[in-house]
């Protein structure tokens, strides 16, 4: 009688190795893992890191670059030495680097960068535990440590095409600051394609949308997230368009301009600083868009989607909490 | 296309036997029969060593209501009556019989057997539960039971589950085709059994040529219909069957027959028909042989009892080099199996053998909340956190988080991209639950 599979193969004139795994069921999983996932998203951005350079030059692919290395070597120095394994190469490193540097201006200082992208990792995420325990999203706290430490660099920006290097860089107005201290509008078209002033990745509204309909695509990232916090930074910023249209901006505009695009995509999207439940999905991004619109009609400054996403962060575990999905055969709760 | 909410596609890989015809298993010459191979209390031995069996011979029982007797698989003499590995893992008091791998019963159409039509459902149920049938879609539970609603329940439909949605497996799919009168047929007893006014058998649209043969079988039979459902796992649990069937939601901790509906295999129609009209008692199963380790993939009609290592030794024998998995059952909730001594029993819909690349990685990374998990959970649980909650023993959550309405599908870990054990961890939360109540402290 057969006491194990070496009879089976033994009959079947197999070979002589048995490696039987036993282990509990499912037996078969789905080949997606959180590198590919990762990666994903870094190929997702590269439409706008293309952007940023042909507008801003090589100074926006070093300033990513800087940032990548900065995010990632801070990964792998904290692994090292807390003992943990090694994952610095999984990407999610490395997609903070992208991101910080997506939201400095061009013209930021190296090391300032650097610092930006080595407290992402290390205080916004590894001390929480890394991947997966971290509550904010680190690239924006990264950029908020920037904005505390660098108020006046953050915030000088440069025309497309004018030189980001050091001080004949002329500097210029972001349409959101145009619009909030001057009262002036850029033209629709010119921020969808790019042509403005801005940080790296919050100039070409295409270039984003690109990259984010891949992941929608490759169903890494919600639609309920994107839509949501765009949806909601619509029709928040239409109510008042329309109660006003003279002081305040057009809907299109609150989407297209500044950082909405950039967060709603590749921020608000985030997996692990954003709700697991339908209905919490929904009152993060939703909520998230409507903080966008007061911060920016009515806060000290004139972006603010670092900051709503940044405080819907700090929601999300009581948002999984308070919206559980309803349980099959469940009566209402 | 009628279904139900959330849930999986994984690759079915249906087509490596789908259209292989069941064949006859080679007449075994040693089984081996567990005493116990059905939900509750499990049989006594009724003959003992040496004693010489028929085919058919009832070789044990059991007093208590909620259990189901078993027979002998072929004609011999018993060897011994002794502990035995099974299937689900556990040593169980087993009957092993010799024969001389050639005397075989002719089972057929028996003149005497009362027409199915005159039997009370009295009768019917006392014929099931003679016969040994139990519930072959794999949970095993004693079907003279299930066909017992309290007199305070009015049964109205009865669904025959034909969807079949665990990879690989093809076994139901080949008996629709096959024997599509005998599912008709024990479908019409079970309603009889019963008192349903309708019944259906609802399968999975992957399977549109059976709808064709059960369709002829119905003729035209008012009362009953196929119902085509989207090809979706897990289609074929009871309460996602009766969902997207007839729209109705059994509640948490109850059972189909409070909304008012009786769920069973359509092979375990088939041998209620058999066991009716063939006074047959369920000694034999049609089993898928399949996966990427099975040499020569097939639909076996093998005795219960026969071991694993000589269903598969017909099939070609393994095929892959290194790691493989064998699993009774299918992949998605199939056990893994690590000794190939363990017979077939009633409950083995499959023997899969995932092999080379496709057995899982056994390590797992932190979750990133992606809610794939709770995306696809077919009960609306969420299942990163009460797959943490299970595996710290924070049992107040695991319970208040309804981590009992599991209904371990596999959903959740099945799409998981940190490879992490969800399920494995709200089955260890289950346990120690358990214990905890047992012994009244957390």
């Amino acid at each position: 009688m057969a006491d194990t599979v070496e009879d089976v193969k033994e009959a079947s004139g197999a070979g002589e190795k048995t490696g039987i795994v036993v282990s509990s069921s499912p037996h078969v999983l789905t080949t997606e893992n959180i590198p590919r996932i990762m990666y994903s998203v870094v190929a997702a951005l590269i439409p706008a890191i293309g952007v940023s350079v042909y507008l801003f030059g090589l100074r926006a692919l070093l300033l990513i670059a800087v940032c990548i290395t900065g995010a990632v070597g801070s990964e792998y120095a904290v692994q090292r030495l807390r003992g943990k394994p090694v994952k610095a190469w999984d990407g999610s490193a490395a997609i903070t680097g992208i991101l910080l540097a997506l939201t400095l201006p061009p013209g930021f200082p190296f090391f300032g960068a650097f610092l930006g992208s080595v407290f992402a990792i290390v205080i916004a995420k590894q001390i929480f535990g890394g991947l997966g325990y971290n509550i904010f999203n680190p690239a924006l706290l990264g950029r908020a440590f920037l904005q505390a430490t660098y108020p006046v660099l953050i915030t000088t920006w440069v025309e497309p095409f004018a030189s980001a290097w050091g001080v004949d860089a002329v500097s210029a107005a972001t349409p959101l600051a145009l619009m909030k201290f001057e009262g002036r509008l850029s033209p629709h078209m010119a921020l969808f394609f790019g042509n403005v002033a801005g940080s790296l990745g919050e100039t070409s509204a295409l270039a984003i949308l690109a990259g984010g309909l891949y992941l929608r695509y490759k169903g890494y990232i919600n639609w309920k997230l994107p839509l949501g916090y765009l949806g909601a930074v619509a029709a928040f910023g239409g109510i008042f368009y329309l109660i006003n249209p003279a002081r305040y901006p057009d809907p299109l505009f609150h989407v297209l301009s500044g950082g909405a695009m950039l967060g709603a995509w590749f921020m608000v999207t985030d997996m692990v600083t954003s709700p697991t439940t339908p209905s919490g999905q929904w009152i993060f991004a939703v909520a998230a868009g409507v903080i966008a619109v007061v911060i920016r009609l009515f806060g000290g400054l004139p972006e603010g989607v670092m900051y709503s996403i940044l405080l819907m962060n700090a929601v999300v575990p009581l948002l999984n909490r308070w919206t559980r999905p309803k349980v099959f055969g469940e009566a209402a709760r | 296309m009628k279904t139900f909410k959330r849930g999986i596609h994984p690759a079915y890989h249906k087509e490596l036997t789908s259209g292989s015809p069941i064949e006859d298993a080679v007449l075994p010459k040693r089984v081996v029969v567990p005493l116990q191979q059905h939900a509750g209390t499990p049989c006594a031995p009724l003959v003992k060593k040496g004693d010489e069996v028929r085919e058919g011979q009832k070789i044990g029982d059991a007093d208590s209501f909620v259990s189901a007797p078993v027979h002998a698989p072929i004609t011999g003499r018993v060897k011994d009556v002794a502990p035995h590995i099974h299937p689900a893992g556990a040593r169980v008091l087993s009957v092993i019989i010799e024969g001389d791998g050639a005397s075989k019963e002719e089972w057929k159409e028996d003149p005497s057997a009362p027409d199915a039509e005159r039997l009370s459902a009295e009768e019917i149920r006392k014929v099931i539960r003679e016969a040994g049938i139990v519930g072959l879609g794999g949970a095993a539970f004693p079907t003279a039971v299930k066909l017992s609603p309290p007199k305070d329940r009015k049964i109205d439909t009865v669904i025959l589950n034909g969807c079949e949605c665990e990879p690989y497996l093809t076994a139901d799919h080949r008996v629709m085709i096959e024997e599509p009168e005998k599912v008709v047929q024990g479908l019409k007893i079970i309603m009889r059994a019963v008192g349903a006014s309708a019944g259906c058998i609802g399968i999975e649209d992957n399977k549109t040529d059976c709808a064709d043969s059960l369709s002829r079988a119905i003729a035209k039979d008012p009362r009953i219909g196929v119902i085509l459902l989207e090809t979706k796992y897990p289609q074929g649990a009871e309460k996602m069957l009766i969902k997207a069937v007839l729209r109705r939601n059994v509640p948490l901790g109850k059972l189909p027959l409070d909304v008012g509906v009786i769920v069973n295999n359509v092979a375990t129609a088939v041998k209620i028909f058999e066991a009716v009209r063939y006074k047959k008692p369920l000694i034999d199963r049609v089993v898928t042989v399949s996966g990427n380790g099975v040499k020569t993939p097939k639909n076996l009609r093998v005795r219960i009892g026969t071991a694993f290592s000589d269903v598969l030794g017909q099939c070609g024998g393994l095929s892959e080099e290194g790691e493989r998995e064998i699993l009774a059952g299918g992949p998605m909730m199939g056990v893994a199996q690590k000794n190939l001594d363990v017979p077939v029993v009633k409950g083995t819909s499959g023997i899969t053998v995932v092999a080379g690349a496709s057995v899982k990685p056994i390590k797992y990374e932190p979750c990133i909340r992606c809610s794939n998990c709770v995306e696809v959970c077919p009960m609306g649980l969420m299942p990163y956190r009460i797959a943490d909650m299970g595996k710290m023993g924070m049992m107040d959550g695991f319970k208040s988080w309804s981590a009992l309405a599991c209904i371990e599908c596999g959903c959740c870990s099945f799409v998981c991209p940190a490879q992490r054990p969800l399920v494995e961890w709200i089955r260890v939360g289950k346990i120690r639950l358990r214990n905890s109540e047992k012994t009244g402290s957390m």
